[in-house]
């Protein structure tokens, strides 16, 4: 039987505020345990939770990012559940009326772009983190540590529109560029700023019902999140096809085994008695706080990319490339404007540059050849100062001094040589060295050629320009 | 509507309170003579109502997003049950 | 002395009449003598209330002594205090110090009022009679074998025996009127978002709100202005001017419009308390008033919709006690789950018990329209019955109870008995409107019985001057039981 997989993601973002949600304890990463866990986060007796207008202001800018319908009034309300990295037994969340709903993301899959479309996306507060592993000298218990509790989290949620795990990761990453991009979120996976939980189903092709999903936690990477898809679909299709049937339920994925398993800890059927927080008033959204966040609002990926292909001539695909991240799009938009060679320029940050920082695992933030050094390069290839060889002799050099392209080719001498003259005393003095070569060309076999062009390059170091060496070759065998 | 041993069981389940078979019994009796109280409300038409979730018709009001906590964790982890390495403890939690 | 309201306190104190430590003292022995007897106070701590009577008496001789500064004032224990055992009435919180303090209390204590104890509760405020106290049952200073009321029993306890001029108090359904009314005392609970809840121990969080409990409606007003006020740190706390809460004691009378509401003097009523009643309405009546009969339809169904509303945010309130951070963890347990539920069995008592229980269930998967969206859609009919009575009236009267105070014990195993004598204070929380109790005579048995006093949304100067103007032409409010 075919089968068609069916995924729908869920995306645990944190907003990058510096305070929590609804208390003024900061949300650094990295403190010592419980020491940014305030009597809110630790659920004193008698605390209440006050609402911070950046999360709100964050919300508001993912929604008008992907189009969506910003609920003018929006609602908390308190989803109980007991876990002991959940202070109040119940977290803040909201339920019937989010702050964001609808909205499409387009991503790109190959070549093919495809439109993803949004549920909702809302706003609640992050829990704890239950410490299992690591306790010195204590054995059989979990430790909490609630700095983390109350950061202030977005959960957005697409309609189940992925049919591979190569779209849920294009996805993922697509919108991991977004709140990166609209700065409303550090992405920063490691530390958990940006959490995928996946729902997987399988269904007959062409069957229109959906088949039973599960849901899968712990996916901190692109490539568990494709990893844990892949097995999860295997496991599914293998079970029904041995006469099972697919449980609804939690899985965890175990990056080390590769696996997906059941979650012991939410056996239970839950029953979250969700009702709207009275200790909260519901937010109201007036229209002038939109149009002060739509006016903080940077270029979009989406319009950057429909620009990059309009004004610096590259392909769809390399402004797709480019426009993964801000910091790479200003970074390529600056080579570009200064040296007025987009093509060029997207050839050399797609090409050298993407190479050499993965390479050394950087971001384009930290790339020792920054936007003006490379724009100095580029330049010297458009003038044909550098044939690509030499040019990425330089590159080399670049990214290990902090000198100039011009600095580089001044101190190693690797000028081409372009100077008609020169040029062509080295052809002569291949012909006079390679009769047999001369001989077959003549004899009108072309490759001989460049045998003899391979010559005069040797000769000259490699910096004679490849493409007069050529056409000065054929003169001279055609004068002859 | 009468709630069963079951139904007690659960509820006590999902508030995390332990009960024994005769305490079901007896909460079970009393949470019925409750409920025959509340039913009283089932026989309004409130058809076209908005349901009142706050005393006053208010918005929220939002915080500007300022650090202006400090860290208090001793004080705080004075009346702890359990502690150590600044961590609260419980039984180990099983994922 | 012992007698004495704030005011006249006040005015020793200014004086130099009298020390606040000399004041301390003698309300420190009046508990110690008779405290065993009534069990009003949870924690007394005299060097920490001697400390801060010595810090007002210091504050006085730098000149920088209020209204109210060195006056004792007893705390009910459901206010978080830095450095005092906040226990709510429970087993849960037997072991809890506070480390931070509530709104109201630091507020009272910039005021310079000294903390004389922290007085007993009905378990997380829920509670009629004060009979469901981890630290035993209240008892009522007129008559030992009577309930004091609850929740706030302990407080008003304290202040009709004398063993502070007065209190703090909480009311979620009728917490402070109901006791007031049955312990002789003057209470009000203000308008809802008036006093912040900040630190105040939460039962339903909707329904909540703090108040000043005293002999008088001029006390009460002195101790509203140091109570109310706008705070960040509660969502719900309204941003409104700073009111003076004795502006209007002394206005006249003449002309304001009583309302009677009818569905408040039918069967079920106590004749002691509707002879009360109407004789307070005839004194009013000789101050100017003029009475008009309103109808408040739904108040029956106040009883359905508080049973359903305010267990079910309990439910949730009463979550974060699980044995974790803070509070009761049982000794023995086998895993976490199992840590949980005994904790939180043996840490709660059985009337919390069953709310939660009550609350949790309404809540559940299946049950929710039925319960909690109809209780909220009844609530918003029984605002809507004060919306339209007070446009024929400027305040409105009537029972705080049924009865006088019953026997300890005559109700404290049928629930349902003891929710139904709620039904004239609870429909007061659910529309968030301010109320309260003003003794107006006893039953023929000697108990004590308030008259309640409703009035619209923020007219609690108005509400403070029909009291204060009928307490000038009574002295229920000045009689005290022998003790």
């Amino acid at each position: 039987m075919k089968w068609e997989v069916v995924i729908g993601l869920e995306v645990h973002t944190q907003l990058n505020t510096v305070s929590k949600i609804f208390s003024g304890s900061s949300t650094a990463f990295g403190a010592a345990p419980n020491t940014q866990a305030s009597a809110v986060e630790l659920a004193l007796p008698g605390v209440l939770p006050v609402m911070n207008k950046a999360a709100v202001d964050k919300a508001i800018r993912l929604g008008l990012a992907l189009g969506s319908t910003i609920n003018k009034k929006n609602v908390f309300a308190r989803k109980n559940y007991f876990y002991p990295d959940l202070p109040k037994g119940y977290q803040i969340s909201q339920m019937d009326l989010p702050i964001v709903e609808h909205g499409s993301l387009t991503i790109q899959v190959g070549d093919a772009e495809k439109v993803v479309n949004l549920t909702r996306a809302h706003l609640e507060e992050d829990a704890g983190k239950s410490i299992h592993e690591g306790l010195e000298g204590l054995s059989g218990v979990t430790g909490i540590d609630l700095n983390r509790a109350g950061t202030p989290l977005l959960e957005i949620v697409s309609e189940p529109e992925m049919r591979s795990a190569e779209e849920a990761v294009a996805y993922a990453k697509a919108l991991h560029t977004l709140v990166t991009w609209l700065g409303i979120c550090d992405g920063n996976m490691q530390e958990g700023s940006f959490r995928v939980d996946a729902n997987v189903s399988v269904r007959p092709l062409g069957q229109a019902e959906f088949g039973t999903r599960c849901e899968i936690k712990n996916l901190n990477s692109f490539r568990f999140l494709e990893a844990a898809i892949n097995y999860e679909v295997h496991r599914q299709i293998e079970l029904i096809e041995d006469g099972g049937r697919v449980v609804q339920e939690t899985r965890l994925y175990d990056p080390d085994k590769g696996e997906t398993r059941s979650m012991r800890s939410k056996e239970d059927a839950h029953d979250y008695r969700y009702f709207p927080d009275p200790d909260l008033l519901p937010i109201v959204i007036a229209q002038a706080q939109i149009d002060a966040v739509r006016e903080q609002m940077p270029e979009l990926p989406g319009q950057m990319k429909a620009r990059f292909v309009d004004s610096f001539g590259v392909s769809a695909y390399d402004a797709s490339l480019l426009t993964s991240s801000l910091a790479l799009a200003q970074y390529f938009e600056a080579v570009a404007t200064a040296t007025g060679q987009g093509k060029l320029a997207a050839n050399w940050i797609n090409g050298e540059l993407a190479a050499s920082l993965n390479r050394d695992g950087l971001d384009i933030a930290q790339s020792p050849v920054s936007a003006e050094r490379l724009a100095g390069l580029v330049t010297r290839v458009a003038d044909n100062t550098l044939s690509n060889k030499l040019a990425k002799q330089v590159f080399e050099a670049m990214w290990g001094s902090e000198l100039s392209a011009d600095a580089i080719i001044e101190r190693d001498g690797l000028k081409q040589v372009s100077d008609v003259g020169a040029i062509e005393k080295m052809v002569e003095e291949a012909i006079a060295a390679n009769p047999k070569a001369v001989e077959e060309f003549r004899a009108g076999k072309e490759k001989a050629l460049n045998a003899l062009a391979g010559q005069v390059m040797k000769a000259s170091k490699g910096k004679a320009n490849p493409a007069q060496v050529q056409e000065i070759l054929k003169q001279k065998l055609g004068a002859a | 509507m009468s709630l069963t041993h079951q139904d007690v069981a659960r509820i006590a389940r999902l508030a995390r309170i332990a009960v024994t078979d005769e305490e079901i019994a007896a909460t079970g009796a009393q949470l019925n003579n409750i409920f025959g109280l509340i039913e009283k409300m089932q026989a309004v038409n409130t058809d076209g109502i908005e349901p009142m979730a706050h005393p006053q018709d208010v918005s929220l009001r939002l915080r500007d997003d300022v650090v202006t906590e400090t860290d208090r964790r001793e004080a705080f982890q004075a009346v702890a049950p359990q502690v150590a390495a600044g961590l609260f403890l419980v039984p180990k939690v099983i994922e | 002395m012992i007698n004495a309201t704030l005011k006249e306190l006040s005015a020793a104190l200014a004086a130099k009449s009298v020390s606040s430590v000399e004041l301390a003292g003698q309300y420190l022995d009046r508990i110690a003598a008779l405290n065993p007897a009534l069990n009003a106070f949870i924690t007394v701590d005299a060097g920490k209330t001697l400390a801060e009577a010595a810090a007002a008496d210091a504050a006085r001789a730098a000149g920088q002594a209020g209204l109210l500064t060195g006056v004792p004032l007893a705390v009910k224990d459901i206010f978080c205090q830095q450095g005092w055992k906040t226990s709510c009435g429970s087993k849960m919180l037997d072991n809890f110090i506070a480390p931070y303090d509530a709104h109201v209390i630091e507020r009272v204590r910039a005021a310079g009022l000294v903390t004389i104890g922290r007085t007993n509760m009905d378990e997380f405020a829920m509670g009629s009679a004060n009979e469901n106290s981890y630290y035993g049952a209240v008892k009522n200073p007129w008559d030992l074998a009577a309930i004091p009321g609850g929740s706030s029993g302990g407080s008003a306890a304290a202040v009709a025996a004398r063993l502070a001029p007065a209190a703090l108090g909480t009311d979620t359904g009728g917490s402070i009127r109901q006791p007031a009314s049955h312990c002789g005392i003057t209470g009000i609970k203000p308008t809802y978002g008036v006093v912040s809840r900040y630190g105040m121990v939460a039962f339903a969080s909707s329904l909540d709100q703090g108040g000043p409990m005293a002999q008088t409606a001029e006390d009460c007003a002195l101790l509203l202005n140091t109570m109310a006020g706008f705070d960040g740190r509660d969502s719900t706390s309204l941003e409104r001017p700073t009111e003076d809460y004795t502006r209007e004691l002394n206005n006249s009378l003449a002309g304001l419009k009583v309302g009677l509401p009818k569905e408040y003097f039918a069967a079920g009523l106590s004749a002691d308390v509707a002879r009360v009643v109407d004789a307070a309405v005839a004194e009013l009546k000789k101050l100017g008033a003029e009475v008009v009969e309103v109808s408040l339809p739904n108040t029956e169904l106040s009883i359905p919709a508080y049973y359903v509303i305010a267990p079910a945010e309990a439910s949730s309130n009463l979550s974060r006690y699980d044995g974790v951070r803070y509070g009761h963890r049982a000794a023995q347990y086998k895993d976490l789950a199992d840590m949980y539920e005994k904790s939180r069995a043996e840490g709660f008592g059985s009337e919390v018990k069953r709310r939660i229980l009550v609350g949790t269930y309404v809540l559940s998967h299946g049950y929710y329209d039925a319960y909690y969206l109809k209780a909220q859609k009844v609530r918003r009919l029984i605002a809507d019955d004060f919306k339209r009575a007070f446009e024929q009236c400027d305040v409105i009267l009537g029972p705080v109870a049924p009865t006088a105070a019953f026997n300890i014990g005559e109700k404290s195993n049928d629930p349902v008995e003891m929710y139904l004598s709620d039904i004239y204070t609870l429909s007061v929380n659910l529309a968030g409107l301010p109320g309260m109790s003003v003794p107006a005579g006893f039953a023929a048995n000697g108990r004590p019985i308030g008259l309640q006093i409703i009035g619209n949304y923020f007219s609690e100067a108005k509400m403070l001057n029909v009291a204060h103007q009928f307490q000038q032409v009574t002295d229920w409010h000045r009689q005290a039981p022998a003790l």
